[in-house]
């Protein structure tokens, strides 16, 4: 580096007038067949980084990430379970030993011992070898820690009923419609539907809700007069006038809810 | 043209010096897949970066439709993931990321550690990374609430009777996070929204741009 004496600066900045190579390092004499991250190793680096972000879209775009139902904390029935990678710590505390008295032990003696040694591992072992065989309790202990790791996530999970639990939980969209029940379709839905599809179209025990269908109304007509699934024919009594008045009515309905 | 710019630039600036100190810097031999295929136990810190680099771009395109309130949370998501083109892919995107940059950490952590590499002089560097992973895992305990959906809500609230059941401070690292001892609810929801997108990024920040440094200053460990 040029000091003192002659030093040229650009206009009155610290910047040095003299522009300096811009040309790669020489690698050829360092050890092994080393070579340069700038360009050689990145032309190469950047082909392992498309192919595991085209892996990893493939994984995206196959499995939409999860949403449950709004969050309801009235919802008493609901069993809790974290993350995966938390599910270790939420099994090891269902253990006698790490669970009602002794849960301090759970919550923080083991994580804490399990942690803490994981961030002082250089301090616990300190021998010069750096072979696993050299150093048999750091590598014992790791084994040991991973293994539990695997066993308390596997014990965990395999009792769950993954896609049972998904489709019980479900996202409903909460569609909210006004019906209007001064429509005269309603006045004719009255008559021959609410008995089993609601007072609100909202279906119940025998019949499915009304507000989300994808029927035109020639649909709705005919399905009516004819039943469809459980529903049986001829449900439906009253003029062709009315018939045509509870399917828009119905349609109506299903529109808002769009 | 460009060389043009570069110049212009590069008198002005000086940047050549700390460009080529980014672009400058060897790979050995052992750490290349190219000549020893097993180097490829080297990718993992590498990979896991990447994903960092997934995580914080899909992430700051999901902050577009968020609302981190307990009324509009949901249906912001519920939103995003029916009706916004893209919207599923790139919720996919920062869901899966989650996981996968667990995997990747972790895989990274084991070849340090089976490798022997945190041994002297590189153990301030071993200890950043654990707290690296810290870090993560309170980003993936955090981001898992946002949502505010159901298992979202119970996992919360079963994570946090467990921090209150801590002695002597448990209360108070519960009422840090949720806002208060016993409530889950909207102070919850924005607590966890900031520390996710704020106070936890900027320390894992921090913390990489020691890790990447210490790398450099250091080198990577060499063969076993």
């Amino acid at each position: 580096m040029h000091k003192g004496k002659g030093m040229k600066f650009v206009g009155d900045s610290r910047i040095s007038a003299d522009t300096k190579p811009n040309i790669p390092k020489d690698y050829s004499e360092y050890p092994g067949r080393t070579e340069a991250f700038w360009p050689n190793f990145l032309l190469k680096e950047w082909l392992v980084g498309a192919v595991f972000l085209v892996g990893f879209l493939c994984l995206t775009v196959a499995h939409p990430s999860p949403l449950e139902g709004m969050a309801d904390p009235t919802n008493a029935g609901y069993i809790p379970l974290p993350d995966w990678y938390f599910l270790f710590l939420y099994e090891l505390l269902k253990y006698d030993f790490a669970s009602g008295p002794y849960v301090l032990f759970g919550i923080i003696v083991i994580p804490g011992l399990a942690f803490g040694g994981l961030l002082l591992a250089p301090f616990l072992d300190r021998g010069p070898g750096r072979r696993p065989h050299q150093r048999p309790i750091a590598v014992g202990m790791m084994l040991l820690g991973v293994a539990s790791v695997v066993w308390l996530t596997y014990e965990s999970s395999s009792h769950v009923d993954w896609e049972a639990r998904a489709e019980a939980n479900k996202p409903e969209p909460t569609v909210q419609v006004d019906i209007d029940k001064d429509d005269p379709g309603y006045a004719v839905f009255q008559d021959n539907c609410t008995s089993c599809h609601g007072d609100d179209l909202q279906g119940g025990a025998s019949a499915p809700s009304l507000v989300g269908i994808d029927h035109s109304a020639d649909e709705i007509k005919k399905i009516a007069q004819e039943g469809t699934g459980d529903m049986p024919p001829g449900i439906f009594k009253g003029s062709d006038e009315e018939l045509q008045q509870l399917a828009d009515f119905i349609v109506s309905v299903n529109e808002q809810a769009k | 043209m460009l060389q043009k710019m570069y110049d212009w630039i590069d008198e002005r600036v000086d940047i050549t010096p700390l460009w080529r100190d980014i672009a400058d810097h060897e790979v050995p031999e052992h750490v290349n897949p190219a000549h020893h295929f097993s180097a490829f136990v080297y990718c993992f810190g590498g990979l896991t970066f990447f994903v960092t680099v997934i995580q914080i771009l899909s992430g700051m395109f999901l902050t577009m439709y968020y609302v981190p309130d307990i009324e509009n949370a949901w249906k912001s998501v519920y939103y995003l993931q029916t009706e916004v083109a893209h919207g599923q892919i790139v919720r996919g995107m920062h869901h899966w990321g989650a996981s996968v940059v667990i995997v990747m950490l972790f895989l990274h952590t084991l070849r340090v550690f089976f490798q022997g590499a945190y041994k002297k002089p590189r153990e301030l560097n071993w200890m950043v990374g654990v707290l690296l992973f810290f870090c993560m895992l309170g980003l993936g305990f955090t981001g898992y609430l946002l949502p505010w959906d159901n298992k979202a809500y119970f996992a919360t609230q079963v994570g946090l009777d467990i921090a209150g059941q801590v002695p002597f401070i448990g209360d108070w690292i519960k009422t840090l996070l949720a806002g208060d001892v016993s409530i889950v609810g909207a102070q919850t929801l924005t607590r966890f929204f900031a520390i996710h997108v704020f106070f936890l990024p900027g320390a894992l920040f921090a913390l990489m741009a020691v890790h990447f440094l210490l790398i450099r200053k250091q080198g990577i460990s060499g063969p076993l």
